[in-house]
């Protein structure tokens, strides 16, 4: 029932800390490279009208400082911010994606070079498609400027909380009498599962009553399944308040 | 094991917030360092944020908590455990005298290989040319060169000053960045397992063995080299090594999982590739120069034997830079070594 957790890369360090971050997948990345385009292509017509000055002087130089100019924000771009911002361009920025080194170090020069050299390669022989296929098909979701460079792209995590009051508040738990119960339900419920059980709670007026109702038995099986609470904690209890007074149990 | 989540975060959340502005003035400033009681700091919060993100592991409530704390502990862990040299700007200097020519150097066979293959490519091109003269038309990507060369070299030394008044600056711009393109492709390409370069570097070879051959069959051996020696002394060498540098890149793949397997190889030679890079990029600007307002220039306005001269001299330069540059400078190479060298103790990647 539970979808799979996203690709995650997962760290262990000399000390035995372990730490994962989520990797990009080829659709965000590709996101992030079309406004990244529009960046470029903001920025060339920008340039192209300030060299258009130098045609007052010789319209030769304004050609090639033109063509120098695009070449080098279409190759250098990628470079220049990635170096300058730790490995984000503005699309990333935006997007809260950021290159790292594939091993969790500080991503180096070089490795800022290759990957984006490689887009040569990666954006043959149209849209991605080599570097697309390569990153569906790598564990790491790395395209081919990845591979040789030694970088990974994760999710920028959002540390904001989650806010309780707009699901829980001012409703009472009859679970919050069965505290042991209510221990083991935290210990057995993956962080996936809770979240999808407050999501479902958040985003309830966006989904069919027919739809929600199923979703809402569906989940309280699940939950039920993990930790049964005794009958007369759920007697009479519409399963959307059971999903309710679980989220309500795991978040506080 | 079960927390009390609000407290906790309430207890531990100012270690968090110190942490993580150390890491924004470490991530900010380039050349940033801490003092020995920052650093002794700096580690106790890195070691207690990452107790925090053990304990809140497996709890199900806090995705989000988790997911800060792994960007934090990331964060710390890069800057701690990091050992390779931390350069705070370009070393432009110390590049050109010592890195590059070194790079080179290191991966000479791969320099041999690619002018090999680009030789063979020019045997195959000249003989072509040779039994079928039609093959020309085939062959050749620029129409200029299509023509009968006696009836090229008339033409251009007549209208010599025509082509002085020619504009320059575009096509050198021209040149450069289709010489760059060029060549990041030759680079990239190395990636199929060597196989791009070799196509590359071959049909680059052909080109110029058939128009090599069909200029000295026509008696006009001394426009031709007039014409390619100032600037192919430095373009042809810039395409041979972004053969090497494919090459370098493509050997990786061909050990397969030899020698620590083919990330870690890839890992170790990526440094030298990008250098290779660098290197390819400033000789083929001076090429682009070159070509547009030198090499266009022919007899009776410049001399065939300054031409010649001038470009015989570009190339004895460059062989005695790339094969001495930056052989006795110790320190330099500490600091070249210094970019290829990987974390002594990495962290285990699953």
């Amino acid at each position: 029932m539970f979808p799979r957790e996203a690709h995650r890369a997962v760290f262990r360090t000399p000390e035995n800390l372990e730490f994962s971050l989520v990797l990009a997948g080829p659709a965000i990345r590709f996101l992030a490279w079309l406004i990244d385009l529009l960046v470029i292509a903001a920025a060339a017509s920008l340039a192209s009208k300030i060299l258009a000055a130098l045609s007052l002087f010789s319209q030769d130089l304004a050609a090639a400082a033109l063509t120098l100019a695009y070449f080098g924000m279409s190759v250098g771009y990628g470079i220049a911010m990635e170096w300058y911002y730790a490995g984000q361009t503005l699309g990333k920025r935006l997007l809260r994606l950021r290159v790292l080194d594939a091993q969790g170090l500080r991503l180096r020069g070089y490795q800022v070079v290759i990957r984006n050299l490689f887009r040569f390669l990666d954006m043959l022989p149209a849209c991605y498609l080599v570097g697309g296929t390569a990153c569906l098909l790598s564990d790491k979701c790395q395209r081919l400027g990845d591979m040789a460079a030694g970088t990974i792209v994760v999710r920028n995590p959002d540390p904001g909380k989650p806010d309780l009051e707009k699901v829980v508040a001012g409703k009472f738990n009859s679970f919050r009498n069965y505290r042991h119960l209510g221990a083991r339900l935290r210990q057995q419920v993956g962080p996936v599962e809770a979240g999808i059980a407050f999501q479902a709670l958040l985003r309830r007026d966006e989904v069919d009553d027919a739809e929600r109702i199923e979703l809402f038995r569906r989940l309280k099986e699940h939950f039920a399944a993990k930790i049964p609470f005794p009958p007369e904690a759920t007697e009479g209890l519409p399963d959307e308040q059971y999903v309710r007074n679980v989220v309500d149990i795991l978040f506080r | 094991m079960i927390l009390d989540l609000e407290r906790f975060v309430a207890s531990e959340q100012p270690q968090w917030r110190e942490l993580e502005s150390i890491l924004a003035r470490l991530e900010a400033e380039p050349g940033a360092t801490l003092d020995l009681r920052g650093t002794l700091r700096f580690h106790h919060l890195y070691q207690k944020t990452g107790a925090d993100l053990a304990k809140v592991a497996g709890q199900s409530a806090a995705p989000q908590l988790r997911r800060y704390l792994e960007s934090l502990v990331s964060r710390a862990y890069a800057e701690i455990h990091e050992n390779r040299d931390k350069r705070v700007r370009l070393p432009v200097r110390a590049f050109f005298r010592t890195t590059f020519p070194r790079a080179f150097r290191r991966h000479l066979g791969a320099f041999w290989l690619s002018l090999i293959i680009t030789l063979a490519g020019g045997g195959a091109g000249a003989a072509l040319v040779r039994w079928d003269p039609d093959a020309k038309s085939v062959l050749l990507p620029f129409e200029h060169l299509l023509g009968s060369p006696k009836e090229r070299v008339a033409r251009e030394e007549s209208s010599a000053t025509g082509i002085a008044q020619r504009p320059k600056t575009y096509f050198s711009s021209y040149l450069m960045t289709n010489n760059i393109r060029v060549s990041i492709l030759t680079l990239v390409s190395g990636f199929a397992w060597g196989l791009g370069p070799i196509v590359l570097l071959f049909y680059n070879g052909v080109v110029l063995g058939a128009v090599g051959y069909d200029y000295i069959a026509a008696g006009q051996a001394r426009f031709l080299a007039g014409w390619l020696l100032p600037h192919g002394s430095f373009e042809i060498p810039a395409i041979l090594i972004a053969g090497q540098a494919g090459f370098l890149l493509g050997a990786q793949l061909l050990a397969g999982s030899r020698r620590g397997g083919i990330r870690k190889r890839l890992r170790a030679a990526a440094p030298d590739a990008a250098v290779l890079v660098g290197g390819i990029c400033a000789m083929l600007v001076w090429a682009g120069v070159i070509e547009a307002f030198f090499s266009q220039y022919h007899y009776p306005i410049l001399p065939y034997w300054i031409k010649i001269s001038f470009g015989c001299l570009e190339l004895a330069a460059l062989v005695l830079y790339l094969g001495w540059a930056g052989r006795n400078d110790g320190n330099a190479a500490a600091s070249a070594k210094g970019i290829v060298t990987a974390a002594a103790e990495p962290a285990r990647v699953r």
